[in-house]
């Protein structure tokens, strides 16, 4: 038998890892469904609070607790008794008021002269906008004033303060996922450098370190982040740096447990032998190695830190008025339930379903990644 | 098994002087202090407040004679509750902290270890789907979501359990924080009993005893789940003295004394002696429990084996 002999294999297009992976996430319902679900939340977080027709800190001083509803607000039968209440301190009397459509008449007296200021009464109300005088009478003791009656939605209701639920869920949303991309980003550079230098150099360095670490460990966790609040103060973007710099233990141990494995195997062995140095080993070799179950750790780390978040908002320990997140929400509706339930449910249901999601989207990429670990 | 619990606890000494050691340097290396209010008081009578509670002396000095006193077993006055002693007010919190801890956790063992058991004997039916389903749920949703929520529901709308409160151990005032407690722990359970029971169910010594015509009851109960308790064991260790020393989230919503505030709160108004004190206390549950947790496997498992 000779070399020519030989059937030419026909060229088989390989598929790399990572190839494989996304094809066996793509499979996985629960993760491409979290992962529209994410999207769709990244977008609220990131153009929410600039389309939403509300903003997060505005205070509608008329509108306190208002249940949620699709309809407009002011309901027609406030219509008079507001506008009755906006005028009160005006000095005039209010004989009339005639709604129509979307507009307010009303037929004004007084004692005195009537100031044409007064439009401001009016327009300082959250119920009304553009007050105008339309007609004066000939002593000036009379007057017809209009104004437009301001429609406003609030379709998840408003807080405590009159602000609009639905603006300050999309600014937290923004807040929520910011912290978890920052602390996970942090704890991802301390882990995977201190895991992989750990596990590269091995021997009594490796031992030292790892102590480090386990001393890290044993401390009380919400102890280390309340002392990170104390010592930062009240500022969250540092305080998530910190949370990050403290999140990193259990990725480093991850690395370093992968490398120490890696530096064993023939593959680096060989590397070594032609002559690599190890910073292109931890490059070539080391690093693309360790990066699925990197990767693995950080989609579960990114609802943890968000859940930290949350739980110190709740404390009151995190983000701090006028800015809000999910937490402080969910804080404020619990002390609220009673009277304004809206203001519980809501934020509750944002934070459950980001969770979910972000849940499920870590658990599919670790099927996909390591299917031997189902 | 006795020399060993002995030097066990024996050797858990290192552990606990190091975290208390850290625990007290981190705290008081915080900015600010246990007198700072929004009036700032008298410069005399900060100095005599100081000079009462032992503050200007040196740091290592008010270390040593920290240890000192924690040695036989006082862990000083509280900074911010005048007139008690850590001892005193974690003496009335831990009883009610631990109350609501054991049945949380008898409850998540109970209901979680027999969800994991059917899902396991049925897997991939329904009532499998519906226990990861549950379980997936009771990991997700944070317990600050859970306690408000059934707080609104049972004791707000349909008005049949108390919001919150503490009227002794009333079962009608823990039912709802012993659920809240309950719910993640029984979702871990479940999903530890189911993986661990499916792993079991398969090995030999369980065909064996199938193939002597055991019955299937005695099969599932004494030899399978015997080799399943063995990572649900382990996990609970640690969770058992985090359950037991009060969750900080539960006490607040339902308005229950127990110590799970104290860490918090104490940091925050810097009680440094409460802090301390709360700090001790966990760490002691922590050690207690993992040596438990060690012996227990020692019972269950032949094969591990102390001397």
């Amino acid at each position: 038998m000779t070399d020519a002999a030989l059937p030419t294999a026909p060229a088989v297009a390989g598929r790399s890892l990572w190839a494989t992976a996304l094809r066996r996430l793509m499979r996985n319902r629960a993760a491409m469904v979290s992962l529209v679900v994410l999207a769709l939340y990244t977008l609220a977080g990131i153009v929410g609070p600039m389309v939403w027709p509300h903003d997060y800190a505005t205070v509608y001083s008329n509108y306190v607790k208002v249940p949620a509803s699709l309809t407009p607000y002011p309901r027609a039968n406030t219509i008079v008794p507001g506008a009755e209440r906006a005028l009160a301190r005006a000095r005039v009397e209010v004989d009339t008021v005639d709604v129509a459509g979307e507009t307010v008449t009303l037929g004004l007296t007084a004692s005195r002269e009537i100031d044409p200021r007064i439009t401001r009464y009016l327009d300082r109300s959250d119920l009304f906008s553009n007050a105008r005088i339309v007609e004066t009478g000939d002593d000036g003791r009379s007057a017809v004033m209009e104004a437009d009656i301001a429609r406003l939605t609030f379709v998840f209701g408003t807080d405590s303060n009159g602000r609009d639920l639905a603006a300050r869920i999309l600014v937290s949303i923004r807040i929520s996922l910011m912290i978890g991309a920052l602390a996970t980003g942090v704890a991802l550079i301390i882990g995977v450098l201190y895991g992989a230098t750990a596990g590269f150099l091995g021997g009594r360095i490796d031992g030292v370190m790892m102590r480090i670490v386990d001393v890290l460990y044993s401390l009380p966790f919400i102890f280390f982040v309340i002392l990170l609040v104390v010592f930062f103060g009240r500022n969250v973007v540092l305080m998530f740096i910190a949370v990050g710099a403290v999140e990193w233990l259990d990725m480093a141990r991850i690395v370093r447990g992968q490398t120490l494995s890696l530096r064993r195997r023939e593959f680096v062995r060989a590397a070594e032998g032609l002559g690599v140095g190890p910073a292109a080993i931890l490059r070539r070799h080391i690093i693309p190695n360790v990066l699925g179950p990197v990767i693995i750790f950080m989609t579960l780390l990114v609802p943890k830190v968000i859940l930290l978040e949350s739980f110190l908002s709740f404390l009151g320990l995190g983000v701090q008025e006028p800015l809000t997140s999910l937490g402080v929400l969910i804080s404020e509706g619990a002390r609220n339930m009673r009277n304004a339930p809206s203001m519980l449910i809501f934020p509750s249901l944002a934070l459950t379903i980001l969770l979910f999601a972000l849940n499920f989207l870590g658990d599919g990429l670790r099927d996909a990644l390591d299917p031997k670990d189902r | 098994m006795l020399r060993y619990a002995v030097r066990r606890l024996l050797g858990a000494i290192p552990t606990l002087f190091v975290i208390i050691t850290l625990a007290f340097f981190l705290m008081r290396v915080a900015p600010g202090g246990p007198f700072d209010q929004e009036r700032t008081l008298e410069p005399t009578v900060m100095a005599n407040l100081n000079k009462a509670f032992h503050l200007d002396r040196p740091l290592y000095e008010q270390y040593a004679v920290y240890l000192g006193n924690l040695l036989r077993g006082d862990l000083g006055p509280s900074f911010v509750y005048r007139d008690f002693s850590v001892g005193e007010l974690l003496g009335a919190g831990l009883p009610i902290s631990m109350l609501l801890g054991a049945c949380a956790l008898l409850l998540a063992l109970l209901v979680g270890g027999t969800l994991g058991i059917i899902a396991a004997l049925k897997q991939n039916s329904t009532v499998d789907y519906l226990v990861i389903a549950v379980a997936t749920f009771g990991i997700t949703v944070p317990n600050f979501v859970v306690a408000p929520v059934l707080s609104l529901v049972f004791g707000v709308w349909l008005g049949i359990l108390p919001a919150g409160g503490w009227e002794g151990a009333h079962p009608a005032y823990m039912l709802l924080p012993v659920i809240t407690l309950a719910l993640p722990q029984i979702a871990i359970v479940a999903r530890l009993i189911r993986g661990a029971m499916l792993e079991a169910l398969r090995s030999d010594h369980v065909r064996t005893a199938r193939a002597y015509g055991l019955p299937a009851r005695l099969v599932v109960i004494v030899h399978s789940l015997r080799g399943a308790a063995l990572p649900v064991i382990s996990y609970l260790g640690p969770a058992a003295a985090a359950l037991l020393t009060g969750s900080v989230v539960v006490e607040t919503i339902f308005g229950i004394p127990g110590i799970g505030r104290y860490f918090v709160q104490g940091a925050l108004n810097r009680d440094y002696t409460l802090v301390m004190g709360t700090v001790v206390i966990v760490a002691v549950f922590v050690v207690l429990f993992n040596l438990a947790v060690d012996l227990l496997y020692a019972a269950i498992d032949p094969r591990v084996r102390y001397d």
